[in-house]
């Protein structure tokens, strides 16, 4: 058996592999449900209920799906530029921070139009700092971005940890480390009354529209595309490789740094260290699901928040762990990349 | 007494529609040092692939000191004291000389390793064949000579009897290639029994005992050293008397693109020497050599993706210094690139993204890309170019090599373009697709474009070239006219021997 490159994909090919994978996933993660002692149909029909099941369910999962998206966004974003970003974690929590050290220290008592859009751009801006400085080391030194982006991770939230432990500490927390809070005119509007479903949702699928307009309509979008397929080709036609990676960081960095803006600012009001439940190395495997297409990325997105938010109702309900969430959101990247090549190979015996 | 070393016999290797090595028979004698001299393609690299057990051959079988290898067996004929000294090294960088020469030796479940044995032997082998070198330095610390000479000795560690070199010079200097001569010779003159590959005439006279020359696949002449010469040898590698088809007289106009003692270092190592070459307006310049003695490096500094160090370039006589990609197509250059693959286009991208992406100025406003436009553009050039096959909005990688080349020629020369810098225009391509590139390049030369062929396929710069000039090393030879050469005096100059007395512009080389 050896594999050969196809010469052609059809159109069916864009959106089988997806589809496929999550199938695939939900069959095997069927067998693991089957393995813990739950009929299987019935535990599926709890998650679905978990995740859609009522209007709590369904503003809970896309409350879920706004922070998705745009870290979804950013690994997306990147690796199609072959810029292998790995630290949306650390650059939302950089985000998170930036936004209320700004919203409490300088912007309070600002009118809420000054100082959304305001607080939207530093946390935007504090997560492309985060992302350059690695650019910068492979750039000029040649150092894995792999390993500097992942390890920042830790840095970020070790120093976000001190932060909330010291100077920008809630005196009036109990002792508990945690931030202090935004201005209350700082909180995102919300969209549905009587939930957390704020506008980063919006915020999140306008990035992704913008974000696919600029890759395939722009000079720019154009040329980090060659750059991430074909370096080589896209040197010899002219493109000019450190800026474009330059910019796809900003980008990249830009929208892990705006989640973490909107998750304090729409959720949570201030920081802790439990701010995000791994919402950035999520968002890989959003943008690997999504095959880095970036309108893909808000169906992916919503997928995987429906899977975590629905094994929470399916665990109260049949008694089965919610690692189950976990291990079928696994599954879905593997089965993701399997398709993935079964899409530009084909088997030959 | 002679002693067969190695005997291959009737040696046949085909992969699809090519017929690789044809009844190829070989034998080596101990002691005995036989050049294998061809051009690439003639199956060098697979009869050695075929001796070495990484292919089966379809045909044929291979003794080793009177003994069969079994066919595909790569460790049976290490075992049965052949080796390989490759021409890109197989060393370790991080490792020393002799933590390199003894990878491999060992069981990968052996607890200890016997290293001050290995050292003792490593240095009675160096002694041996003189091939001085300190075991504990670290090999990325060593000069490229002393890396071979490493690789040679780790073949020795290994009791090879039989050697192959595959283009030892390649990478070395005349200095370190005069020692590793003598070394060979010394070598040779103790009993191992050496093949040398390589397409360099002298090398080959001045080393070999026995020459045997690979053409299409098939061994065509063998001859001893003292009875052939490099004309000789030139004329068989090469094969045929060129039939040269019907070009149209040239009138060359302005001065295009000059050249006076350009150098080019890429890492430290001068990639281009002083080079010297005019280029009027309404002629084909042809540059022939074997590629890797300095194609890509010119290319890169006309193209605008390397910049030169020292020396002169100019353009209608304006000096150019910083000089870009953009500075090139602006000043209206046609690029066609060695490797369509590597550099031609973006596979995964459209037709039509790829026919405007060294052109995105011109099809974009305020840095929207102007699509419409765009795939206007990708259909003119598909109808003119005659490219099969293909539709603006699909994958440029579902063209055939021959479609996908005249894509390439046809978003540079669907405009009338000042210069034409065409590298290995028709490699790998099938003959109708080679006459409709040949074609539309002397119809730019018939439009007045000043085109400059670097190719190492003969009958194409003897097709197409008013002009022709080798390159050998980095340096470039005095041009010689078309009229003038034949196939024997450019494979002459191929190998580097130019006449010191030229033909007519002799002058431009110092």
């Amino acid at each position: 058996m050896r594999f050969e490159r196809r010469e052609q994909r059809s159109t069916l090919m864009v959106f089988a592999p997806p589809l496929l994978a999550v199938g695939v996933s939900l069959m095997l993660s069927g067998v693991l449900i089957a393995l813990a002692g739950a009929p299987i149909l019935e535990a599926f029909g709890a998650l679905l209920n978990g995740a859609f099941g009522s209007r709590l369910a369904i503003t809970e999962t896309l409350t879920r799906t706004a922070p998705l998206i745009l870290t979804g966004l950013a690994a997306a974003t990147a690796f199609r530029a072959k810029l292998w970003n790995i630290g949306a974690e650390g650059q939302l929590y950089l985000g998170a921070i930036v936004v209320a050290a700004v919203s409490s220290q300088v912007l309070g008592g600002l009118p809420g139009y000054v100082q959304i859009p305001l607080l939207l751009v530093a946390g935007s801006v504090a997560g492309m700092v985060l992302l350059l400085v690695p650019l910068w080391m492979r750039l000029r030194f040649s150092v894995d971005e792999v390993v500097t982006t992942l390890l920042l991770n830790f840095v970020a939230i070790l120093f976000v940890s001190m932060l909330i432990d010291t100077v920008l500490k809630d005196p009036l927390a109990f002792g508990w480390p945690q931030s202090v809070p935004v201005a209350d005119e700082a909180m995102l509007p919300r969209i549905v009354s009587r939930s957390r479903l704020h506008v980063g949702l919006l915020i999140g699928i306008l990035l992704a529209l913008v974000i696919y307009f600029i890759q395939s309509r722009t000079v720019f979008g154009i040329q980090s595309r060659a750059a991430g397929f074909n370096a080589s080709a896209a040197k010899f036609a002219g493109v000019p490789l450190k800026k474009t990676l330059v910019l796809v960081a900003m980008i990249s960095g830009g929208a892990a740094g705006l989640a973490g803006a909107i998750e304090v600012m729409g959720v949570q009001g201030y920081v802790t260290t439990e701010l995000s439940p791994s919402f950035g190395y999520s968002g890989i495997v959003v943008a690997m699901l999504a095959n880095l297409n970036p309108i893909g990325v808000i169906f992916s997105a919503l997928f995987i928040a429906a899977m975590f938010v629905g094994a929470d109702g399916m665990s109260r309900a049949m008694g089965i762990p919610t690692y189950i969430a976990d291990v079928t959101v696994a599954l879905s990247l593997l089965s993701m990349l399997v398709a993935v090549f079964f899409t530009q190979y084909r088997v030959r015996k | 007494m002679t002693e067969l070393a190695l005997d291959i016999a009737h040696v046949s290797k085909r992969f699809g529609d090519t017929l690789a090595n044809d009844d190829i028979s070989l034998t080596l004698n101990r002691g005995e040092i036989v050049a294998l001299l061809g051009e690439n393609g003639a199956g060098k690299t697979t009869l050695m692939n075929i001796l070495f057990g990484h292919y089966v051959p379809d045909e044929g079988s291979v003794k080793v000191m009177g003994r069969a290898l079994p066919p595909g067996k790569p460790r049976a004929a290490i075992a049965a004291g052949v080796g390989m000294v490759h021409q890109h090294f197989s060393l370790a960088p991080n490792l020393t000389v002799l933590e390199n020469v003894m990878t491999g030796t060992q069981s990968i479940w052996s607890v200890s390793s016997d290293t001050g044995g290995a050292r003792d032997k490593l240095l009675g082998i160096a002694e041996r064949f003189g091939l001085a070198v300190d075991p504990d330095a670290r090999l990325g610390d060593l000069s490229v000579g002393e890396q071979q000479r490493v690789e040679i000795l780790k073949a020795l560690f290994n009791d090879a009897q039989v050697l192959v070199l595959d283009e030892p010079t390649a990478v070395l200097t005349n200095i370190e290639a005069e020692r590793m001569f003598a070394t060979l010779r010394d070598m040779a003159q103790q009993g191992l029994s050496l093949i040398f590959i390589s397409h360099k005439l002298d090398e080959v006279m001045a080393t070999a005992d026995r020459i045997v020359v690979l053409r299409n696949g098939q061994a065509v002449a063998e001859r001893a050293v003292g009875e052939t010469n490099a004309a000789e040898l030139a004329e068989l590698m090469v094969g045929r008397q060129v039939a040269r088809p019907v070009r149209a007289p040239s009138t060359p106009g302005a001065l295009a693109l000059e050249a006076r003692a350009v150098t080019l270092r890429h890492e430290g190592v001068e990639r281009l020497k002083a080079i010297h070459f005019q280029l009027h307006e309404g002629e084909v310049l042809g540059i022939i050599g074997v590629s890797g003695n300095g194609q890509a490096s010119l290319a890169q500094l006309l193209g605008g993706t390397a910049a030169h160090a020292e020396g002169t370039l100019s353009l209608f006589g304006n000096e150019i210094t910083d000089w870009h990609v953009v500075d090139a197509i602006e000043a209206g250059f046609a690029r066609i690139p060695e490797d369509r693959n590597h550099e031609g286009v973006v596979g995964e991208m459209a037709i039509w993204e790829n026919a405007i992406l060294e052109r995105l100025p011109a099809f974009s406003r305020k840095g929207l890309v102007d699509r419409k436009a765009a795939i206007a553009f990708a259909d003119e050039i598909i109808g003119a170019f005659d490219v099969r096959g293909a539709a603006a909005n699909r994958r440029i990688s579902m063209l055939s090599g021959g479609n996908m080349q005249k894509m390439i020629l046809g978003r540079n020369l669907i405009e009338p373009k000042r210069v034409l810098l065409a590298s290995q225009p028709a490699r790998g391509l099938d003959e109708g697709a080679v006459a409709a590139v040949h074609e539309r390049i002397l119809e730019a030369r018939a439009q007045g474009t000043a085109v400059l062929l670097i190719s190492e396929d003969l009958d194409e710069v003897m097709a197409l070239s008013d002009r022709i000039q080798a390159i050998v090393g980095g340096r470039l030879s005095p041009s010689v006219s078309a009229d003038d050469v034949d196939a024997r005096m450019l494979g002459l100059m191929m190998a580097g021997e130019w006449p010191a007395t030229g033909n007519a512009e002799a002058s431009h080389a110092v």
